[in-house]
């Protein structure tokens, strides 16, 4: 889940994080009233992904009338696919120089990393590659968290390569010291993969403001963040229902099941993260083109296997499906039920192709067979099998 | 020979009465798991078909000598019971829970590490080593000993490689699941080095996904450390989109990091035979022993 701008920006200004003051309008009329109680704002589009600024949806304005004007262009644009419905209008800052601070799970060390850079405003990956000198990183440790000693170091080490901040090191380091601890507990008690702030503005008058936020929940923990995704879905979602994200992946989690949508015609579906992913590079490999990924999980149900069926001939696109289990909990036998249910109630006249293997799978493929559903020997086979027919269709 | 569990493994259940770890103990026994205890919270003084049941792991491992745990508890409470076991002082925890928060795991692997014991997992299918101990979820019908290594990440695609070869005559020592999540305990390096002490071993089947960087650094172990013994890999994902979170939590390419090909790169550049489908694995394992 990511949360946007302001919702972030909210989470660090109730963790003591400076913000500049702002105003989320979801109206031109909203963002006309932000500007004449702020006066010169950035009006901002509230969408979850980057470069907006670059896609237009960011407005510096000076006036009421300009701001409605702003937001009434902003409120229309598709930022990323994301439909925006929101814009947050917040007083312009006077900037002095710009930094990074962000908190990011770092896997290699399975754990957090604290990230400062006094090459802010330019996204962080791309100082990594072209000056890594220039960042400094702290892991601290899960249960004490950041300790003020080991901020410091990790600030020092940043500003040296800030010569112009030379003779004010020591005074910034300290407040880093501040923020990041703030940070820190913002990401902690959030549960977030990404807490980042770029850039984090040094005003002329030396203190430290957060000009923008970014931050990612933890898909794991959504179940203690119940309050953060509604806010969030109420935030995305227009008269016309439409939130940005794929149709077809919000039908899917909706109905509880582990989808992700793609650009092919040959719907795939197997039990087991690993096989479904190998069932989409076998489709491509005999040339085919997967339409989505759908993972049944680990003892799948008849019924599962007729709602996963269901789902994945939701998309228009698809022109057949591959089926492909390997039978531990899973049973044959419940598997070519759930086949023969779909398509007999669903009326499917689009090729399945089913390979299976493993537990009860002579059961199952006598199930389909008497059925008048071949099933293939092997999943190459099956691959093969599945992107002829649906050649022939198309 | 074998890695990690053996004859002598005494198990012990975490969530022992839950709908899965109440079924899969009995998957366990049947396969000839020495099972000796489950811990339940407020269930201690009870027994599941005959298995002692207590609340703490502590009380379990007092009575019983347990010295592996299966953990089999919701993701709210798994962290806690990789930390209780760990704490208790069993050598190995093999967590089989999907879906644990990733800041809760990160405490806990810090937390097993101080323990000086070791983890497995989680949102693994657990390991198996033929003929003597299964602790997890992985099929009983399908492993037969022999002397392949597997080490891989992808519970089902694990159990392809194990019925392939089986089914080719190539039993295995032990295959070990390390688990879909990016926050795991053993690695596929640390599991490498355990088949590389193994005598028995004669061949290892290493099988990655995208997503972080853990198949560039087993990659890194088998060119540094003098691994000696021919390894196969297999990589799925290989047509996966960027940015997309394919299943596992953990099978996810971010920018330029977790890309198959970067994997495939750094296992070829380490002398490993790459497989395109579980049918090569087969084969290159075959021309290998």
């Amino acid at each position: 889940m990511k949360l946007l701008e302001y919702q972030a920006k909210q989470q660090f200004a109730a963790a003591g994080i400076p913000i500049p003051q702002g105003r989320l309008a979801r109206t031109p009329a909203e963002a006309g009233a932000a500007a004449r109680e702020l006066g010169r704002v950035a009006v901002k589009a509230q969408v979850p992904v980057g470069g907006r600024g670059k896609a237009g949806g960011i407005a510096v304005v000076d006036t009421p009338e300009e701001a409605e004007r702003e937001a009434t262009r902003i409120l229309a644009m598709d930022i990323g696919g994301y439909p925006v419905r929101g814009v947050w209008c917040e007083t312009g800052l006077d900037i002095g120089a710009e930094f990074y601070l962000g908190i990011t799970l770092d896997r290699d060390r399975r754990q957090l990393a604290v990230i400062f850079s006094a090459a802010g405003g330019i996204e962080i990956e791309k100082v990594a590659e072209d000056a890594p000198e220039k960042i400094a990183t702290l892991w601290p440790d899960p249960f004490a968290g950041p300790q003020p000693y080991e901020i410091r170091q990790m600030a020092f080490a940043a500003l040296a390569h800030a010569p112009q901040l030379r003779a004010d090191a020591a005074r910034l380091a300290t407040q880093v010291v501040g923020l990041t601890e703030k940070l820190y507990s913002v990401a902690v008690s959030l549960d977030a993969l990404t807490c980042e702030i770029n850039p984090l503005v040094l005003t002329p008058d030396g203190s430290f403001i957060a000009a923008d936020g970014k931050l990612e929940v933890d898909e794991n923990a959504h179940y203690r963040h119940a309050d953060l995704a509604a806010q969030l879905a109420t935030d995305a979602t227009g008269d016309d229902g439409r939130t940005g994200d794929d149709a077809y992946e919000v039908e899917a989690q909706r109905r509880g099941l582990t989808y992700v949508h793609l650009d092919g015609n040959i719907g795939c579906i197997g039990n087991g993260a690993g096989l479904v992913m190998n069932t989409l590079d076998l489709v491509k490999q005999q040339g085919g083109e997967p339409a989505d990924f759908l993972d049944v999980g680990g003892g799948a149900s008849a019924e599962k296997v007729r709602a996963s069926l269901e789902m994945v001939l939701l998309d228009p696109a698809v022109q057949g499906v591959f089926i492909n289990i390997f039978g531990g909990i899973t049973r044959g036998d419940e598997v070519a039920r759930g086949v023969i249910a779909a398509r007999d109630e669903l009326h499917i006249t689009k090729p399945l192709v089913v390979r299976m293997t493993g537990t009860r799978e002579e059961e199952g493929r006598a199930l389909l067979s008497a059925a008048g559903i071949t099933p293939a020997a092997s999943a190459t086979e099956a691959a093969a099998k599945i992107v002829a027919l649906t050649r022939d269709q198309s | 020979m074998s890695v990690l569990v053996d004859s002598s493994s005494r198990v012990l259940i975490q969530g022992i009465t839950g709908r899965e770890g109440g079924f899969h103990t009995e998957q366990m026994r049947a396969f000839g798991t020495n099972v000796v205890a489950g811990v339940s919270p407020g269930k201690g003084g009870l027994d599941a078909n005959g298995i002692p049941i207590f609340d703490t792991v502590a009380d379990a491992v007092a009575a019983t000598g347990a010295n592996v745990s299966g953990i089999f508890v919701p993701p709210p409470f798994a962290a806690d019971a990789i930390m209780e076991s760990a704490a208790s002082g069993i050598p190995l925890s093999v967590c089989i829970t999907e879906g644990i928060p990733i800041h809760d795991m990160i405490r806990a692997r810090a937390f097993v590490q101080r323990c000086g014991t070791r983890l497995l997992g989680p949102n693994c299918p657990g390991l198996v080593t033929p003929g003597q101990c299964k602790v997890g979820i992985i099929p009983n019908h399908i492993n037969i000993p022999g002397p392949v290594g597997i080490v891989g990440r992808s519970g089902t695609l694990t159990y392809e490689v194990i019925q392939g070869l089986g089914q080719a005559g190539m039993g295995q020592t032990s295959s070990v699941g390390i688990g879909g999540d990016p926050v795991l305990g053993l690695s596929f390096s640390d599991v490498l080095a355990l088949f590389a002490d193994d005598a028995q071993t004669r061949a290892v089947v290493m099988i990655g996904e995208i997503g972080g960087s853990d198949e560039e650094r087993g990659a890194d172990f088998i060119r540094t450390s003098g691994f000696d013994k021919p390894v196969v890999a297999f990589i799925s994902g290989r047509t996966a989109p960027p940015g997309k979170r394919m299943g596992h939590a953990g099978a996810i390419i971010s920018g330029n990091t977790g890309t198959a090909q970067s994997k495939i790169d750094a296992l070829t550049a380490a002398g490993a035979a790459i497989a395109d489908t579980i049918e090569d694995v087969v084969r290159l394992v075959a021309g290998r022993l």
